[in-house]
């Protein structure tokens, strides 16, 4: 839940300076006792009670009816599993779920092979074409993601968007007035474009940065025995890529998957409908029915799919932390 | 050697168009916040206007609640940004000098938590602000705030920990001074930076928010700048456009100027290291 921004920064520090973060730092074991615990103690508390306690309290309220009225009783009726049952049965939640999924694939696939790939393009252009297009990456990565929404609102307005404008005079069609937010495809594939477009600095520079760690002795060695270019990316650029581009898509799954803020800002809170749903969408709608008993089996339906696809990410991040110590 | 010369070219031009693309959008973000009326409206754009205009900025300014809904802005972020530095200063110590039995599920759960999709929680939280009636306070979103900045906090801050040598924690030491001095007079001015770089993190992090700020506050005088950006456009169909991009540059500015501080600092780690050729 915390923002993109830091933890894909630390990513791509860490993958800049990977190497010499490796080293052993030796275990520190002076007047060790409580006082590693009283240092953690004051985090813990905080996370315990101001997210711990919520938790073990959504898997009590998914059990249980709990409606406005109970909010107020400040306790729900048990009610077993009808919760769960009740959204399982639902159709809603089922096309939610799917068109959830087909939305992930598409925004990481494009994230981070677009992001790949100029990150490939940044190793082959000149010294200043790179600090141009590194400048253009950064400001883009800084963009708030609420403003992001706002300038790609004003872009694709129906009346008088440059986006229309700019594909009539490229002869792709007559977009002219063309409406952009028509159907839940063609809003869907805008919002996919904003969050590809804000993915991809992170994509390409992280990737540039484990481009840059590709010993170049290695490639030459390689060039020099005669291997065609595909082959020595193939053989000794890739392997040294894939555990970056493993990290990086794990990411993007989790984050896409969980999207909330561009969906609904872009796609406009009057025109979000089941049709175009998505599953951070869908949550946020059930706080509006006050059925807090069934917004919260979905909770734990969605928090236990991210954990599931978080597991390759964490463990790879505490393979990290545990090595320093 | 010819053909090596055309092949860089060619990317060259690649790379210029794709920056051209990447970056137009936030170019028509500024250029519209600076352009008259009637060039906005206009069905042919005008790309840069020799005609600039702060009216947008002035409309923009005059709308209801944007100095109040900054200064809350400003209190949520700094008050969160303080809270979770020293809280997570203090663990990110623990993380990086010493070993103990609990540090792998600590770990787990600091990295763990950073996964958790904002969505999911809403309910959760929800229910529990209403219970301490902290629904449409500051303090309640400053309390969610809190669980989205300590865990990468402390992560982030692990780093810059273990970056400083031993020697000068010992050297403080046995000059007399208790493990815990040690850590004062000398952990505390080399973690300096790392703090500072941390704090800004958590501070974008903090103002960009959206989806709690916008579900745990309902009135226009305690909302924050997001949330009032969001607002903004409104439903009729003659949108100000111009002033809805003179807002967003303002809501975006400070952002922009943060993380160019710090990410100036990877960008440079990225290029100066192994780059070169």
């Amino acid at each position: 839940m915390s923002g993109r921004l830091p933890t894909a920064l630390g990513i791509a520090a860490e993958t800049a300076t990977g190497r010499s973060r490796r080293r052993r730092l030796g275990a520190r074991r002076l007047g060790a006792g409580a006082v590693p615990y009283l240092l953690i103690l004051p985090v813990v508390g905080v996370m315990g009670a101001i997210l711990g306690y919520p938790m073990v309290n959504l898997f009590r309220i998914s059990l249980q009816r709990y409606g406005l009225f109970e909010l107020i009783q400040r306790h729900g009726v048990d009610v077993g599993l009808a919760n769960f049952r009740s959204v399982l049965h639902d159709a809603v939640f089922w096309h939610t779920l799917l068109r959830t999924v087909v939305f992930t694939v598409a925004n990481v696939g494009l994230t981070v092979v677009l992001g790949t790939l100029l990150a490939l393009l940044l190793v082959r252009v000149s010294a200043w074409v790179r600090i141009l297009l590194t400048a253009g990456l950064v400001l883009v990565w800084s963009m708030p993601q609420v403003v992001a929404v706002q300038v790609w609102k004003w872009m694709t307005n129906f009346q008088n968007g440059v986006l229309n404008y700019v594909l009539t005079e490229l002869h792709v069609g007559d977009f002219f007035q063309h409406d952009w937010y028509a159907s839940p495809f063609s809003q869907l594939s805008l919002v996919t474009a904003l969050i590809v477009w804000e993915g991809l600095p992170f994509v390409a520079i992280t990737v540039y940065a484990a481009l840059s760690q590709v010993p170049k002795e290695l490639v030459e060695a390689a060039e020099i025995d005669g291997a065609p270019g595909w082959k020595v990316f193939r053989d000794v650029t890739v392997p040294i890529i894939t555990p970056v581009l493993l990290i990086l898509t794990s990411l993007s799954i989790l984050w896409d998957f969980g999207v909330f803020t561009q969906p609904y800002l872009l796609i406009g809170q009057p025109h979000v409908t089941p049709s175009n749903y998505l599953m951070g969408i869908y949550l946020f709608q059930q706080y509006y029915t006050a059925d807090f008993g069934r917004g919260a089996a979905i909770s734990v339906l969605m928090l236990v799919m991210v954990a599931a696809m978080s597991v390759v990410y964490v463990r790879r991040m505490v393979r990290i932390g545990e090595v320093d110590a | 050697m010819s053909s090596r010369v055309l092949r860089r070219n060619l990317w060259n031009t690649v790379g210029v168009i794709l920056f051209v693309v990447m970056v137009f959008p936030v170019f028509w973000m500024i250029s519209t916040a600076f352009k008259p009326e009637d060039q906005v409206n206009s069905f042919t754009p005008t790309w840069f206007s020799t005609r600039p205009t702060l009216q947008h900025f002035r409309d923009a300014l005059a709308k209801p609640f944007f100095w109040q809904d900054v200064k809350n802005s400003v209190i949520v972020v700094l008050v969160t940004v303080g809270i979770a530095m020293v809280l997570a200063f203090l663990a990110a110590v623990a993380l990086a000098k010493y070993r103990f039995s609990g540090r792998k599920i600590f770990i787990v759960l600091v990295i763990g938590v950073q996964m958790l999709p904002g969505a999911g929680l809403i309910i959760p939280l929800y229910v529990m602000l209403a219970r301490w009636h902290q629904v449409n306070t500051l303090t309640g979103l400053i309390l969610v705030y809190l669980t989205g900045a300590l865990p990468f906090s402390v992560w982030t801050l692990r780093g810059f920990v273990l970056g400083i040598p031993k020697d000068l924690e010992e050297a403080a030491m046995v000059d007399g001074s208790t493990r815990l001095g040690a850590f004062v007079k000398i952990l505390l001015p080399l973690v300096a930076p790392g703090l500072v770089a941390t704090s800004i993190f958590a501070f974008i992090t903090s103002w960009n928010e959206y989806i709690f700020a916008r579900i745990l506050l309902n009135d226009g005088a305690k909302q924050t700048i997001t949330v009032w950006l969001s607002y903004f456009l409104g439903t009729s169909r003659n949108t100000d456009w111009g002033a809805l991009m003179a807002a967003s540059t303002l809501t975006a500015i400070p952002v922009v100027v943060f993380f160019l501080l710090v990410q100036r600092k990877i960008a440079f780690g990225l290029t100066a290291g192994a780059v070169r050729g």
